[in-house]
């Protein structure tokens, strides 16, 4: 595979022990994650880009469709969030489109944790998982026992995935261990009892070298998927960093034999620009993260471009957003 | 005696605001009417047909929530515009149709004037379509008229200019978008028209020009569940009976195709085609059940 390649790459066993020694104090956290290779931003962009290109059609788009469908977290974050309308978009995961009850459901809802409780109410007996953004999302500026409070609430109220925040002030100013250990703490909070999501707003972190060590971080310290932004800042998810991502989970699995999910969130709006995420993911992870337990959507209008396109496919007309809901 | 060489125009779509190229990548030829060359036009694809639609409900809100008022300025803007391009107009109109200079003068003053004429008709045809309606009861019963929405448009084959104006103006006038497919064989006009559009203050997306074969592009439209209206004009006797099928799938308004003097007066019936009715029942507080108390 034409990409990047991290230096630390051939030799898992020796690198392993290694790998150990890297959180074990704050200055050998700082040594491992700059000397993680630095990332060729021109060729990682061109690389995204090329991906872009790929033409999928008809039961290659079907499929496609219905794989983005089901790795979809419908998600509603806004102060103005009402039960109704959580009950209405929990309502909404379970049966996306009630024309058509081939259409597969999504794979969570994603709401703050006060709604936790509501959303499951109405998900009770489906599959369809109830995510929770914590720690004081979308800024992550609280004390440590804030954050840890925040998300002892959502899985109390039953959530079965946490979405967290990392403390990108710490991270900035250099201070890696903080933002360890904060993850280590919140994972410890989560325990078995759900799936940790490690956001690291990727807009604000000014560089793919930052990244790619943000990347790092969450993966030692537990993460179950790293997530790119809270799609509350200017500059989401976008080809070129997702693939970034997708790359250091490649190398973390080659290293430690350990999977970890990615999620890009905010920003993606249409099938095609969904599509395109899913070559990205069959090209650098490969099918093992072709599924929603590897790999997932934070959006929300994303999911009524997808049943008009599906509409499309099986119609052969056109569909239009007075066949699907308002949200 | 010059010796620079010339420089031709790249026709382009105008969707959206924007002059796209095809999405297809693909063009024909255009030629007079005597058959030589005279540009490549842009030969649209269904997925062109798609954007456009697209661009056009985009444009709805704005477009038929501005004042009626505003929307005349706007109009009146055009016909501004094209009285600037006026030669421009002639020559693209003379050379599309065949026409002597004098006629294709007589065409083109003719759309200029027809856009204003429907910019003044703007803040009028409420006025006509709505109003109080008696009933026997005790409730003020009013109706009022509304834009259908997106309108699709199959621009007349044979009146480039003058046609194609006759169906855009009425249409929009009363706050609707639309996608316009030009004339097939003399689409340059109509491809110009959107140049003139994109200087005059109306929306990007409230008008859209596709050219292309009209067989190819008009079914997807017909048959697109967010188009709300499609007006036949510039389809044959055999391609608007199938277009009407198609278009009978969500219930969209269709004007058929009809024998029209496009120099003639146009009257308001291609603006009321694409108006809907809504009627407000309010008590007036009278106990009376009928009559009034007053």
């Amino acid at each position: 595979m034409p990409t990047t390649v991290p230096a630390h790459g051939n030799d898992a066993a020796g690198r392993l022990k290694e790998l150990a020694d890297a959180t074990a104090s704050d200055s050998a956290l700082r040594r491992f994650l700059h000397g993680l290779p630095g990332v060729d931003a021109v060729g990682l962009e061109a690389r995204a880009a090329s991906l872009g290109t790929r033409s999928i059609k008809t039961t290659a788009k079907a499929y496609a469709i219905d794989l983005a469908i089901s790795m979809i977290d419908l998600t509603t974050l806004e102060g103005a969030d009402t039960p109704g309308k959580v009950r209405a978009l929990a309502a909404k995961a379970a049966n996306p489109d009630p024309t058509d009850r081939t259409t597969p459901r999504t794979a969570a809802v994603c709401v703050y944790p006060d709604m936790v409780a509501t959303a499951k109410a109405v998900l009770a007996g489906t599959d369809v998982k109830v995510a929770s953004v914590a720690t004081a999302f979308p800024a992550g500026r609280a004390a440590l026992p804030v954050k840890l409070a925040d998300t002892r609430d959502a899985i109390e109220a039953g959530a079965d995935e946490i979405d967290m925040v990392i403390d990108r002030g710490a991270f900035l100013a250099g201070r890696y261990m903080d933002v360890l250990e904060e993850i280590r703490a919140v994972k410890a909070e989560c325990g078995d009892k759900a799936r940790l999501k490690v956001i690291f707003e990727t807009g604000e972190l000014s560089t793919y070298d930052n990244i790619r060590r943000a990347s790092w971080i969450g993966m030692l310290a537990g993460a179950d998927f790293i997530k790119t932004s809270t799609g509350k800042v200017a500059v989401n998810a976008t080809p070129a960093n997702t693939l970034l991502m997708l790359e250091a989970v490649r190398d973390f699995r080659a290293l430690t034999g350990v999977q970890v999910g990615v999620k890009p969130a905010g920003g993606i709006r249409t099938t095609k620009d969904a599509i395109k995420f899913l070559v990205l993911v069959n090209e650098t992870v490969g099918e093992d993260w072709l599924d929603n337990t590897w790999f997932r959507f934070g959006a929300s209008s994303l999911l009524n471009d997808l049943l008009m396109q599906r509409q499309k496919l099986s119609t052969g007309r056109y569909s239009g957003p007075d066949y699907v809901t308002v949200d | 005696m010059s010796d620079r060489l010339s420089v031709f125009k790249t026709y382009k779509l105008f969707v959206g605001g924007k002059f796209p190229r095809s999405e297809s990548g693909r063009v024909y030829e255009v030629t007079d009417s005597k058959g030589n060359w005279l540009a490549n036009a842009p030969l649209s694809s269904r997925k062109d047909a798609r954007d456009a639609v697209v661009a056009a409900r985009k444009a709805v809100g704005g477009w038929s929530g501005a004042t009626a008022y505003n929307r005349g300025q706007v109009l009146y803007r055009v016909a501004e515009m094209l009285e600037g391009r006026r030669d421009q107009f002639v020559a693209e109109v003379a050379e599309a149709e065949g026409l002597t200079k004098a006629k294709a003068v007589a065409q083109v003053d003719a759309a200029i004037d027809r856009w204003v004429w429907y910019a003044g008709w703007t803040d009028k045809i409420g006025q006509i379509t709505g109003g109080t309606n008696p009933v026997a009861g005790p409730f003020f019963n009013v109706s009022s008229t509304e834009p259908t929405g997106v309108v699709a448009v199959l621009a007349p084959q044979e009146s480039s200019f003058l046609g194609l104006v006759s169906v855009i103006a009425p249409a929009i006038a009363t706050g609707n978008t639309v996608v316009v497919v030009a004339s097939e064989k003399a689409p340059l006009p109509a491809l110009s028209l959107g140049e003139v559009l994109a200087t005059s203050d109306v929306p990007g997306g409230v008008v859209n020009v596709l050219s292309g074969r009209t067989a190819e592009i008009a079914p997807s439209l017909a048959a697109h569940q967010d188009v709300n209206a499609i007006d036949l004009a510039g389809a044959d006797a055999g391609l608007a009976k199938e277009l009407e099928i198609a278009a009978a799938d969500n219930l969209k308004r269709v004007l058929r195709p009809q024998a029209v003097d496009w120099a003639a007066a146009p009257g308001t019936d291609r603006m009321t085609a694409f108006l809907e009715t809504r009627t407000v029942w309010h008590p007036t507080g009278s106990l009376g059940a009928g009559g009034s108390s007053y």
